[in-house]
């Protein structure tokens, strides 16, 4: 228990953490460990140079794009704050929280689980899809095995499929319509942060 | 309903009294035959114990029946005929189809009952099939018990167990959703092994209390082991009543791969428990040491991972497999039914849960085996199935119906039944309840009261539970009696009053139900995009969790599993671009099925795009055609609105190609070859101009063979260049029309061709049956404005699986892996018209022709298919230009160059060519730039299809010659 507050008492704004991302002090606790392992040299910050020590990052198509959500607009660093916060998106959805009418859009919720994925495609932070956006993802997803044009009909399709105002891209209206059946809540969570 | 009632009461009728005949004939070789005991049927552990009497009451024991009478019965009648007087115009040989008789009678029976039940939909949306089927088989087995005053019929372990469960079970494993189920697997285990454990003991222990209480009466003989013993087999989820049941219930999905992944993993709990009791209760429960107790514990791990093994095993077997069946594709279905069957068996062989070895096969092949074979398979294996699934549903309710009515195995007591009942409800409530509970801490998405309601109303016993107290032996467990009746009426109630309520109990519950959509690409891509996102943030975050593994499965699957299991060129393809083909397939079909035209844009709505409300005028289908296919589209709804006479055109170029290719090959191949993207699109061409030159040269050669050659090559190389020179008129648009094979122009635009090959391609890509003659009637036959519907489809289709850069093609040599593709004369290729870079391309193609058409014509490193082509326009040069006079002359031109045109075709046809080649081998084959002259094809062809056309008619047998050019010469 002593280590545990140890641990805890050097976050700073512990408790608004808590508060915003719904992780328990276990949670934030093994994350700062993690935080403090990926951090080499005790910065107290993260470089993408920092992720890229994670290997199995090297083999997942979008680990690059991955990385490049933790770091806002601009910024070469991450503390330990905003690293959390990313990571809080992939919180299951709990019942019980959700009940506070006046608290904000909480970090979990399926539009931000959905916003963080638009994200990641919507590379130029325009709000919207671009086919080459989609071919991008496309491309590296599927990796060597389907032909430049084969990709370009799938993106192509794609974006017929979702775009309703013909605009030839994916705004994040569109987006969250094309997975209204998807369950989001499901796919986009990961059990180790219940 | 009961207008029919009588029939099938007759034809039950019939068939009890047939049977008993076939009882009373055989009943001598019956009993001599069960000295030695059908091995093939006895693997269940009790079949074979039953004493001689027990199979003769048994009356129809069908397949055991099949293996014993025949052979004996087929002497004894034919003995009959030897020594009775004569020649019987007509003989009654009952006793030698009876056993098939009676097995076919009963799945027609059946089946029947099918048809019946859903003529009224009232009937069916409120009461499940297998309630009703049980009903039947109540009726059934009422007529035949007063027909015969004996129960013939009842569902023998044996059957059940080797021959219903598997085609059951198989169906289940194969078609059982593997995401969804691994997704689960530890909800879905614990509610299999901890949830079964509990309910068996709590069961037989309070079973026993009850007993000891003098509740259940004295006359229900049974120790504790007894009362376990048949916990045990009363426990278990049944996995063909959950099936038939939920099936109709629709609940959602996660709900239902639990229910139904339990009843499918129990069995290997039942299987251990019931053999160690049963065991237990044979040395009685006061010789039992505590080294059994650990025998059982150690029996059940081998038990359940042995079969899981043996499943493996036989999924990477017939995974295996498959990948070379590409020659053989009609033997792909029953590979599967028979390696999946044989998984089951093995496990029952070795006394494993069959079951399990048998889900786990399915599940694991499902993935590489379907990728391997071709989409005829896919259905077969699909159909054939759910067919043999039913079907085995179905009898087995029946039969659970009839054996209800023998009286002779009933014990009653109102005890041990109200007592079961009670308990097996309760317990099932209290397991579902303490598990949940415990794995709502670990589940991503909680089940909540609800899930557990259905969970606990869906615990429906079945036939596994009924086949396992048959096999009890009576002479044991003393009380099997009263345990049979009890399993019968625990089975019709959950079966029946279970499975009626829940449907309404699920919709005032208001479940959530599943959701009857199929994916759409959206779905699928972001989809895959989320695996990879939390595995990485899984990853990030430090925490090996299921993401993180699975990504790690992934990993090893792409990386050596699917390299060993898939073919290559399947390995290659994409998951992503199958699903898309899949989905564009699926929407265009339907477009079709709703009478809709495929460019018809306005009322056009694709279910997959079922989120977008309007289509403003391009469609999906129209605008993907225009980016692949580039002009497909325009030529096709150029035949649209053009009238007429388009329609004599294609159909005489139906009769040219009908007339022309060559066709036993081609039927050959298309029959067995299905890839839609296959490689080999550019070698159909090759193939099918080298092997009618390869014919035409042998009818030939002899004959000009001794005619100068010098003099020959040298009008050849001329006849080349006018060749070229007419072929870059037709560049400017204007295309020769004086072909002088049929009496009107034949190839006048050439809009006709592609469209006319596309859909024949897409005939061959499709593997529907192709036969050039019956297409040609049809499209005789059919009037202008039904063409286009159905080409429409068959276009798009195709055009959905061209490779669609030559690139891709041309890195796969020809005779790599080629076998097995479509020797047709049509190109994808030359469905596409490409307007820009075609100028050049054309340009560079012909001055490549030129330069090696020229001097030194012994090593001409040209393609076979240019070759041709050139040819062709040299004949036809030759034919317009000048000589309407020489009209017999040029026809024979293509022939004389094919001594030349061999060496070439050799080199890329090896495997093709050798028979043909043997006789007059031709000195070194310059195995010089056949990739060159590929490089160059697609331009080639891309320029203008009608003149591809040509080559091959002008290139045409001798034979037919005269004929088709008679008219056009006057």
């Amino acid at each position: 228990m002593g280590s545990s507050n140890s641990t805890l008492s050097k976050i700073p704004n512990l408790g608004r953490l808590i508060e915003e991302t719904g992780f328990t002090p276990a949670h934030i606790k093994r994350l700062y460990k993690r935080f403090q392992a990926l951090d080499k040299g005790n910065k107290g910050y993260l470089s993408p140079q920092d992720f890229g020590s994670v290997k199995e990052l090297a083999t997942n198509p979008i680990g690059d794009r991955i990385i490049g959500a933790f770091f806002s607009q601009g910024q070469e660093t991450v503390d330990f704050h905003s690293f959390v916060r990313i990571l809080a998106h992939f919180r299951p959805l709990d019942k019980n929280r959700a009940k506070r009418p006046d608290s904000p859009e909480p970090i979990n919720s399926r539009i931000s689980k959905l916003r963080f994925a638009f994200q990641l495609y919507d590379q130029d932070n325009d709000g919207k899809i671009s086919r080459d956006e989609l071919l991008q993802v496309l491309r590296t997803m599927l990796e060597m095995q389907v032909t430049e044009e084969q990709l370009e009909s799938i993106a192509d399709r794609t974006i017929q499929e979702a775009d309703l105002d013909g605009d030839n891209a994916i705004s994040f209206d569109e987006f969250r319509k094309s997975l209204e059946k998807v369950n989001i809540e499901h796919k986009m969570s990961s059990r180790f942060l219940h | 309903m009961l207008f029919v009632t009588p029939l099938l009461l007759v034809t039950a009728v019939g068939v009890a009294a047939a049977d008993l005949y076939g009882t009373e004939a055989s009943v001598r070789p019956e009993t001599a035959v069960s000295a030695a005991p059908p091995a093939t049927l006895s693997a269940s552990p009790a079949a074979s114990p039953y004493p001689p009497e027990e199979y003769a009451e048994a009356g129809i024991a069908l397949a055991r029946s099949a293996d014993a009478h025949d052979p004996v019965e087929t002497t004894d009648s034919g003995d009959a005929s030897h020594h009775g007087g004569g020649y019987k115009i007509v003989q009654w040989e009952w006793s030698y189809v009876q056993t098939p008789y009676i097995i076919a009678i009963w799945i027609l029976v059946a089946s029947v009952a099918k048809i019946l039940f859903h003529f009224s939909q009232r009937v069916t949306t409120v009461v499940p099939e297998s309630c009703l089927l049980i009903l039947l088989g109540l009726v059934l087995g009422g007529v035949v018990l007063i027909a015969s005053k004996k129960q013939l019929y009842q569902l023998e372990p044996g059957l059940f167990f080797l021959f219903l469960l598997p085609t059951i079970v198989g169906d289940a494993g194969y078609f059982m959703p593997s995401r969804l189920f691994f997704d689960n697997l530890g909800t879905i285990l614990v509610y299999a092994v901890v949830g079964t454990l509990w309910n068996a003991f709590c069961t037989g222990f309070s079973l026993y209390g009850m007993k000891l209480a003098g509740i259940i009466d004295e006359k229900v003989e049974g120790g504790m082991m007894e009362f376990l013993l048949f916990g045990a087999l009363i426990s278990a989820v049944d996995p063909v009543a959950v099936l038939a049941v939920f099936e109709e219930v629709h609940v959602n999905e996660t709900l239902f791969i639990i229910v139904f992944g339990e009843s499918l993993l129990n069995d290997a709990v039942t299987v251990v428990l019931y053999k160690v009791f049963i065991s237990f209760v044979e040395v009685g429960p006061g010789n039992v040491q505590t080294a059994d107790y650990f025998k059982g514990v150690a029996s059940f791990l081998i038990v359940n991972v042995g079969g899981t093994l043996v499943g493996l095993i036989f999924a990477v077997l017939l995974a295996f497999v498959t990948r070379f069946t590409k020659r053989v594709r009609i033997i792909e279905p029953l590979f599967i039914f028979l390696l999946v069957y044989l998984a089951y068996l093995t496990a029952e062989l070795f006394s494993l849960s069959a079951i399990l070895s048998m889900t786990f096969c399915g599940i694991g092949c499902n993935k590489y085996v379907e990728a391997n074979i071709s989409q005829k398979s896919r259905t077969t294996v699909k159909y054939t199935m759910k067919t043999l699934a039913s079907i085995a549903e179905t009898i087995i309710f029946i039969f659970l119906g009839i054996s209800a009515v023998d009286k002779s195995k009933w014990a009653w007591d109102t005890g041990l039944v109200s007592c079961t009942l009670i308990f097996i409800f309760v317990f099932r409530a209290l397991g579902v309840i303490g598990q949940t509970w415990v794995l709502n801490w670990f589940r991503l998405v909680p089940l909540d009261k609800l899930d557990q309601v259905v969970m606990s109303y869906g615990g429906l016993r079945g036939a596994v539970a009924f086949a396992l107290v048959v096999l009890l032996d009576g002479h044991k467990v003393k009380a099997k009696d009263y345990f049979v009746a009890t399993t019968i009426v625990v089975i019709f109630f959950t079966v029946m009053f279970q499975g009626l309520t829940i449907k309404p109990l699920v919709k005032w519950l208001k479940v959530p139900r599943s959701t009857n959509s199929k994916p759409t690409i959206n779905e699928e891509i972001h989809e895959r995009a989320f695996d990879h996102i939390l595995a990485a943030v899984e990853d990030i975050a430090g925490l090996n969790g299921y993401h993180h593994w699975r990504d790690k499965w992934e990993q090893f699957d792409k990386n050596y599993l699917s390299k060993l299991l898939m073919r290559k060129s399947v390995y290659h393809k994409g998951e992503l671009w199958e699903v898309y083909q899949k989905i564009n397939i699926r929407d265009a079909i339907s477009v079709i099925d709703q009478g809709g035209n495929v460019l018809s844009s306005a009322r056009l709505s694709l279910p997959s795009m079922a989120s977008r409300t309007s289509f403003s005028e391009v469609t999906n289908v129209t605008n993907y055609l225009r980016e692949n296919g580039s002009g497909v589209c325009l030529d096709l709804q150029v035949i649209d609105t053009v009238s007429g006479g388009k329609v004599e055109e294609e159909t005489e170029t139906h009769h040219l190609l009908t007339g022309n290719l060559y066709k036993p090959r081609r039927r050959y191949h298309a029959h067995y070859s299905r890839h839609f993207m296959t490689v080999g699109d550019k070698e159909r061409q090759d193939r099918e101009v080298f092997q009618r030159n390869m014919r035409s040269r042998l009818e030939s050669f002899k004959s000009t063979r001794h005619k100068a050659k010098g003099r020959h090559k040298k009008e050849r190389s001329q006849k080349k260049r006018k060749g070229s020179d007419a072929k870059e008129q037709e560049v400017n648009g204007k295309p020769r029309r004086n072909v002088s094979w049929q009496d009107t122009d034949p190839v006048t635009a050439p809009v006709d061709s592609p469209e006319e090959r596309s859909e024949e391609e897409a005939d061959k890509d499709e593997d529907v049956g192709i036969t050039f003659v019956a297409r040609k009637h049809e499209t005789l036959k059919e009037p202008l404005k039904e063409r286009p519907k159905s080409d429409m489809l068959e276009v798009y289709q195709s055009l959905a699986v061209i490779p669609p850069s030559p690139t891709c093609a041309e890195k796969h040599l020809p005779w790599k892996g080629g076998g097995g593709t479509l020797p047709v004369c049509v190109s994808m290729e030359t469905t596409k018209i490409i307007p820009i870079d075609l100028q050049q391309a054309w340009n560079q193609s012909i001055s490549s022709l030129e330069s090696l058409a020229s001097p030194p014509v012994q090593a001409e490193p040209q393609h076979p298919r240019v070759r041709a082509l050139s040819r062709a326009e040299a004949a036809r040069g030759g034919n317009s230009g000048g000589s309407d006079s020489g009209g017999s002359g040029p026809a024979q031109d293509p022939r004389f160059h094919f001594p030349n045109d061999e060496e070439n075709g050799q080199s890329l046809q090896q495997q093709e060519s050798q028979p043909l080649m043997s006789s007059m081998k031709p000195p070194a084959p310059p195995q010089v730039s056949s990739t060159q002259g590929m490089g160059r094809r697609p331009p080639t062809f891309n320029r203008n299809p009608c003149v591809y056309l040509r080559s091959l008619v002008s290139a045409s047998p001798p034979g037919s010659e005269p004929r088709s050019r008679g008219p056009t010469q006057l």
